[in-house]
């Protein structure tokens, strides 16, 4: 599904390496995990496959089946099935949530060759993805993302997620700000939407959300690199004795 | 300060371009006398005037004026939808056959023509006598121009609530045509009046309106300016506020080469309401002005001005707008915000935000804000699969959607979106 061949990116304008030589491999129907101390690149990697600007891969590839995602626009990469959950949703004012997602579900399909999705229609499958996420009929009308606690931004993505069914999903720190109820709620969210066509990328910190997502694989992320790939006990080590002995014992 | 040689002869050139009218009532002709003599006091507008740095007035003030090709528009006009009584205008002359009957549930209503024929008249009482508040402190000479020669427009006498909106339609037919025109609104206490304008009018137009509001009446006044792109247009109002009363005046411009659009509120009476906005979008060598005057005589009234405009390859958008509080004008609560959204690098906004306070007790506030359009907020919209064209229109509109939430009835808020939404989607933009 998800292929990422030794992945180098600098900041365009401060010239800083941040990805040196990320190789990953998501197969379909499964569940990674990125977990990594602060500042190992792990943001960066979900914006460069996502296509936000400011970045510039220097060297190696990142693909999403036969489709080359670094040659593309963000559009085009949502089209074709990648979606980013933001670490910090963004507020538009001005912008009706409901006709961000309605707008969003029929540029995708439209690029597809689809037929567009009808009010009618759409509105009945909105609500009730919004209900089993608990979003109500209020957030819906609201601005994007305006006045929304913390948890529910995080929610609004995974109902932005669940109505564009994408075929790659990667949610960059999903469980930061969220209490134990919000963070079980995203996961079930996100559960939910596990099916054999489509995998996840989940980049945490805690092991905690990994509770209620649970990963095929778990990767180490430090300095640009994967330093280390294992099962979910991996994620289990990190919580009981942080990253130290890890990067100790690959350095 | 003595008026130059140069704004006085364009004061004079002014003059003699329109002809003085004849055969008045002796109140209009001593106003029209007193207007002449006002416009040569002061002098033409130039680009030294302190109000006029940003907008360049020539192409306002040269003979003949420019040509402007007539904008045949294909799709709907504005506000086909509301019930409303129809007022047209070819090249600014009143047009009776294309007009509804001047009869309307709750309000008066005559032609200028017929009112300044009339011996004893209300108007005496209005006509230019707003104008000539609105001169001081700033010049406003376009407007004396007016009230000196204007012969057409609408005079409405508003006794209780108005059955339908009244509509003002100019329409444009000739390439070279020049309009000027006149209207004057009394509205009575407790009444209520729509006012809807629309259309280019002619290549050049000044218009000016005068209204009285008094206690406890209400007036909403919506216009959309025409699209013909060449097209000039100075334009102002005058406004003197009672009691309680509540004014709201919304303005919608999209294309014109260039628009002056001056709007002058006197607070009078106490607790009472105002609110002037403004969404334009326009671009290559647009130039659109508000230049907004907004004084508190009067004890715990509210005013809002909400001025957005979109501006692109190399468009240009001012805004000049004051508060002045005079003393004694405690609880004023006075609220000023512009800005300006640069789709490229070419484009121009110049603002000036000014307050002048004589009262303690008051809360003031005003921000000018001029930037891009947010690229965080692109990402965001594009990474969920909107085209990036797409997703700059969306958020265009959402910049605009401030201002078009002034207006009060969510029909025409609507009409108001769904044009700008148009005008971007002819651009690819939406």
């Amino acid at each position: 599904m998800l292929k990422i061949e030794n992945l180098h990116v600098k900041l365009e304008e401060e010239g800083k390496q941040i990805l040196k030589g990320v190789s990953l491999e998501v197969p379909a129907g499964q569940v990674h995990a990125i977990m990594g101390p602060n500042g190992s690149g792990k943001s960066t990697l979900s914006y460069v496959l996502a296509g936000r600007d400011g970045y510039e891969v220097t060297e190696g590839a990142a693909s999403l089946g036969d489709f080359d995602l670094l040659d593309h626009e963000p559009e085009e990469r949502a089209a074709a099935g990648l979606f980013l959950a933001f670490q910090y949703p963004v507020e538009i004012p001005g912008v009706g949530n409901m006709t961000f997602l309605r707008t969003a579900v029929n540029a995708q399909r439209k690029s597809r060759g689809e037929p567009e999705m009808n009010a009618a229609e759409f509105l009945k499958l909105v609500r009730e993805t919004a209900k089993t996420l608990n979003i109500d009929a209020e957030m819906l009308k609201r601005p994007v993302n305006v006045g929304f606690s913390g948890g529910e931004k995080k929610r609004n993505e995974i109902l932005q997620m669940a109505m564009l069914q994408p075929r790659m999903c990667i949610l960059d720190e999903t469980d930061s700000g969220l209490d134990v109820d919000a963070m079980k709620l995203v996961a079930d969210g996100v559960n939910g939407l596990r099916a054999p066509d489509r995998s996840f990328l989940v980049i945490t910190h805690y092991q905690r959300l990994l509770d209620h997502i649970r990963p095929d694989v778990v990767h180490i992320m430090a300095d640009g690199r994967i330093v280390q790939s294992g099962g979910p006990e991996l994620a289990l080590e990190v919580e009981h004795n942080g990253y130290a002995d890890i990067l100790k014992s690959v350095a | 300060m003595a008026v130059t040689a140069r704004k006085l002869e364009g004061a004079e050139a002014l003059l003699a371009v329109w002809p003085a009218p004849v055969g008045e009532a002796s109140w209009a002709r001593s106003a029209r006398e007193k207007a002449a003599a006002r416009l040569m006091a002061m002098g033409a507008p130039v680009r030294r005037d302190e109000y006029w740095r940003f907008t360049d007035p020539t192409s306002l003030l040269v003979q003949p004026p420019k040509p402007a090709p007539v904008y045949d528009a294909i799709e709907k006009p504005p506000f086909g939808d509301v019930d409303r009584l129809r007022i047209v205008f070819v090249d600014g002359v009143y047009d009776p056959d294309q007009s509804d009957p001047l009869e309307l549930a709750g309000v008066e209503i005559q032609t200028l023509a017929q009112v300044v024929g009339t011996d004893i008249h209300w108007a005496r009482d209005l006509f230019g006598v707003l104008e000539t508040r609105g001169q001081d402190p700033v010049d406003r000479p376009l407007a004396a121009l007016n009230t000196a020669r204007a012969t057409e427009g609408i005079v409405i006498n508003v006794t209780g609530q108005a059955a339908r909106p009244v509509s003002f339609i100019y329409r444009h037919a000739s390439e070279t045509g020049e309009a000027m025109v006149r209207h004057l609104i009394r509205m009575a206490p407790g009444s209520d009046l729509t006012l809807l304008e629309n259309g280019a009018a002619a290549a050049r137009f000044n218009s000016v309106l005068e209204i009285e509001v008094a206690d406890n009446a209400s007036f909403h006044h919506v216009r959309t300016q025409g699209r013909a792109h060449d097209r000039r247009a100075a334009t102002a109002i005058f406004a003197r506020l009672g009691k309680e009363s509540s004014f709201k005046s919304f303005t919608m411009t999209a294309n014109g080469r260039l628009t002056r659009n001056e709007c002058v509120i006197e607070f009078t009476g106490d607790d009472a309401h105002a609110r002037v906005a403004g969404a334009s979008i326009g671009e290559a060598d647009f130039l659109h002005d508000d230049t907004v005057f907004i004084t508190h005589d009067a004890v715990n009234c509210e005013s809002r001005q909400v001025f957005k405009k979109v501006l692109r390859s190399g468009a240009t958008g001012v805004f000049q707008g004051k508060i002045l509080v005079k003393p004694g004008a405690q609880k004023t609560d006075g609220y000023q915000i512009s800005q300006g959204l640069l789709l490229d690098d070419d484009s121009n906004f110049l603002a000036k935000p000014e307050l002048e306070i004589y009262a303690d007790d008051v809360a003031c506030s005003h921000g000018s804000t001029c930037g891009a359009v947010d690229e965080t907020s692109l990402f965001y919209l594009t990474s969920r699969g909107l085209p990036r064209a797409e997703a700059e229109g969306l958020l265009v509109l959402a910049f605009l959607d401030e201002a078009i939430q002034e207006i009060e009835d969510p029909v025409l808020a609507d009409d108001m979106r769904e044009r700008l939404g148009a005008w971007l989607a002819r651009r690819g933009r939406l």
